[in-house]
């Protein structure tokens, strides 16, 4: 059986959710390759083992992280030359999309983005326009190389365990691929919550929240459904939450099991970056803002008087 | 500095987009056509940079013949010339091959730094910075919220799912820029006046040097099997806050049992 190269999406050893669903859908693919940048391989081994993978190819330079994708690019070039993989799976993220794409060009492959599922025939689907359209579409040219939403496949350990046998990964990084040095990270951090675009539920606020301070509301109804925090661009254009937590055409795409929008009109740049999710609560006042048009659940109503309201009524569940 | 400002235009987000049966490909003429909104934002940072640095702005632009209303409203907003690289041997490539056509372009007219949109609102792969680097040999920038140039270095702050690094790199350079970065501005009625006589070049692919048979659907890296509309969502039920809206939001979520 053919290798299915998938490139791992990890901080440190911290393994991203996103990798062990790629490694549940290249299962159904061929034979799991986990392709590891950094340190962290032999402490996430195991872990990537109980998903299905077979190998770990592990390439454990600083190279990866001290220049901005190019060099990740090179490495699943050498590894697509020397392993001959049936695809190349990379996380649907504003990077991987970037290392996909350069792959494909370097490669002369074809490339598909933002695929919510992929079958045997390594057909893949695509919503696009939002949603409104499901495409189904087949790479033709080269490896087939495609970037996988986040979410979008549930990651399910395997029946039997694979081996995981790490690899060493050597790729010699041209210059040409360091020429862009990151010199300086900020991280702002998400503190305990779910990342946004793996969380299974969502909350998100927008300018109705009215002030930075009142997103504490936002926080306190996402803390007690074990939620990550989303925002509209009205609410992070006005500084009340950070950029990074943007849902939308410019910001992140999500897919939870749950979105609950509060105060949030529904404006069509938004929707870009949640229409797909399973289940949609609305909370707004204005019983005509068009985001009752995707409400499974909507309320009517004040959020100052109806998020309390919900966060108790969870909150007394959650103890009775 | 001589700042090339990739623009494309696109069809209106709020109009009905479909797909041509014939072809699966983008149906054009069905949608009103607009700027790319992120493009707005890259000829924005393009002019406060040639403001700053001194230098010309040069739009360039791959799309039908229509696509010159776009590159005139770049030309208003302040933006000195353009290149339309239009030929019907292009229709339909994707990201790769029109990567390759702006390439071929690019080093034709020569740049110190190309800025794009980091995203187009219909294709939204968000890869053409990262492929034009790629096939340039110029450093990828891509993502800026922020630009610094001191006309032979460059530095960036590229957003990241965790904040944002600093990017540092010499010129020439291709940078993509969020919607963070700045505010553009509306083409003043001078503006308008002036773009009207802005020299526009419009190149065929012969003209440019590029081969008809490495673009367009026949050359393309992947094919669309099929499409349908995705299913519309089933009515929700909505109800209206009694003092109540609270306990009842708590009610469906416990019936689908998320708490
Ligand atoms: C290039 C471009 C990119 C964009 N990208 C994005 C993007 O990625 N993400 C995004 O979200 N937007 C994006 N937008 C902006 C988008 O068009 C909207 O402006 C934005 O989504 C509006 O945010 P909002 O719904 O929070 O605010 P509004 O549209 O002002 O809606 C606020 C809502 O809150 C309700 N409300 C007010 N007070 C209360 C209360 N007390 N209780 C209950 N409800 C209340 C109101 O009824 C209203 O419906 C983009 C726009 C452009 C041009
Ligand atoms: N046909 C085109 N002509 C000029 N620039 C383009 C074209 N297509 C894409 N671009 C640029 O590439 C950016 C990203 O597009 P995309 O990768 O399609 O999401 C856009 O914001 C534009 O700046």
């Amino acid at each position: 059986m053919a290798e299915v190269l998938v490139l791992a999406d990890h901080s440190g050893d911290t393994v991203k959710k996103v990798t062990y669903e790629l490694v549940t859908l290249a299962r159904t693919l061929g034979e799991p390759a986990v392709v590891w940048t950094g340190p962290g391989a032999a402490d996430a081994q195991a872990r990537l083992a109980e998903y299905g993978a077979a190998k770990v190819y592990a390439a454990d330079s600083a190279d990866y992280d001290d220049y901005v994708v190019a060099p990740k690019a090179e490495l699943l070039a050498s590894l697509i030359a020397s392993a001959a993989p049936a695809a190349v799976l990379v996380p649907s993220t504003a990077e991987g999309r970037e290392i996909a794409g350069r792959l494909a060009v370097k490669t002369g492959s074809g490339l598909i983005t933002d695929a919510t599922a992929v079958d045997g025939e390594l057909t893949a689907t695509q919503p696009i326009f939002g949603g409104a359209i499901v495409v189904t579409s087949k790479v033709t040219a080269g490896t087939p190389i495609i970037a996988v939403r986040p979410n979008a496949v549930s990651p399910e350990p395997a029946g039997a365990p694979g081996a995981a046998e790490i690899v060493p990964a050597t790729a010699d990084i041209s210059d040409a691929a360091k020429a862009a040095k990151i010199t300086g990270r900020v991280v702002q951090e998400a503190g305990e919550r779910p990342e946004l675009t793996e969380a299974s539920i969502v909350v998100s606020g927008g300018r109705g929240v009215g002030n930075a301070d009142n997103f504490a509301l936002i926080e306190s109804l996402a803390d007690s459904l074990g939620a990550a925090v989303g925002a509209s661009r009205a609410a992070t254009d006005a500084g009340w939450y950070p950029h990074q937590f943007q849902v939308g055409q410019t910001g992140k795409t999500v897919s939870p099991q749950l979105y609950v929008a509060v105060g949030i009109s529904g404006a069509i740049q938004h929707r870009a970056g949640m229409q797909t999710s399973k289940t949609i609560m609305v909370i707004n006042k204005d019983p005509e803002a068009p985001i009752f048009e995707l409400a499974d659940y909507g309320v009517v109503g004040d959020l100052f008087q109806v998020v309390p309201q919900l966060v108790e009524a969870i909150k007394e569940r959650a103890s009775g | 500095m001589n700042i090339v400002v990739c623009v494309k235009q696109v069809p209106d987000t709020w109009s009905e987009r479909t797909l041509r049966a014939a072809d699966s490909a983008l149906d054009r003429d069905a949608a009103d056509a607009i700027i790319n909104e992120l493009d707005e934002y890259a000829i924005e940072e393009g002019l406060q940079l040639a403001e700053a640095h001194g230098g010309e702005v040069t739009i360039l632009s791959m799309g039908p013949q229509r696509a010159s209303e776009s590159i005139r409203k770049a030309l208003s907003m302040g933006a000195d010339k353009a290149i339309h690289l239009v030929d019907d041997a292009l229709a339909g490539s994707d990201a790769i091959q029109t990567s390759a056509a702006l390439a071929a372009v690019l080093q034709r007219a020569g740049f110190d730094l190309v800025i794009l949109g980091s995203e187009s609102t219909d294709a939204r792969m968000g890869v053409l910075a990262a492929m034009l680097s790629e096939r340039l040999g110029v450093p990828q920038l891509s993502f800026a919220g922020k630009v610094e140039t001191d006309g032979k270095s460059i530095s960036i702050h590229r957003q990241t799912d965790y904040g944002y690094d600093t990017v540092e790199a010499s010129l020439p350079a291709i940078v993509s820029v969020v919607e963070k970065i700045n505010e553009p501005r509306y083409p003043s009625f001078k503006g308008i006046m002036a773009a009207k006589k802005k020299p526009v070049e419009t190149l065929s692919l012969a003209d440019a040097g590029i081969d008809p048979s490495s673009v367009g659907l026949a050359a393309a890296g992947s094919e669309v099997v099929g499409f349908e509309k995705a299913p519309p969502r089933q009515a929700g039920t909505v109800v209206t806050d009694d003092g109540d809206g609270g306990a009842k939001a708590a009610g469906f979520l416990a019936e689908r049992k998320f708490i």
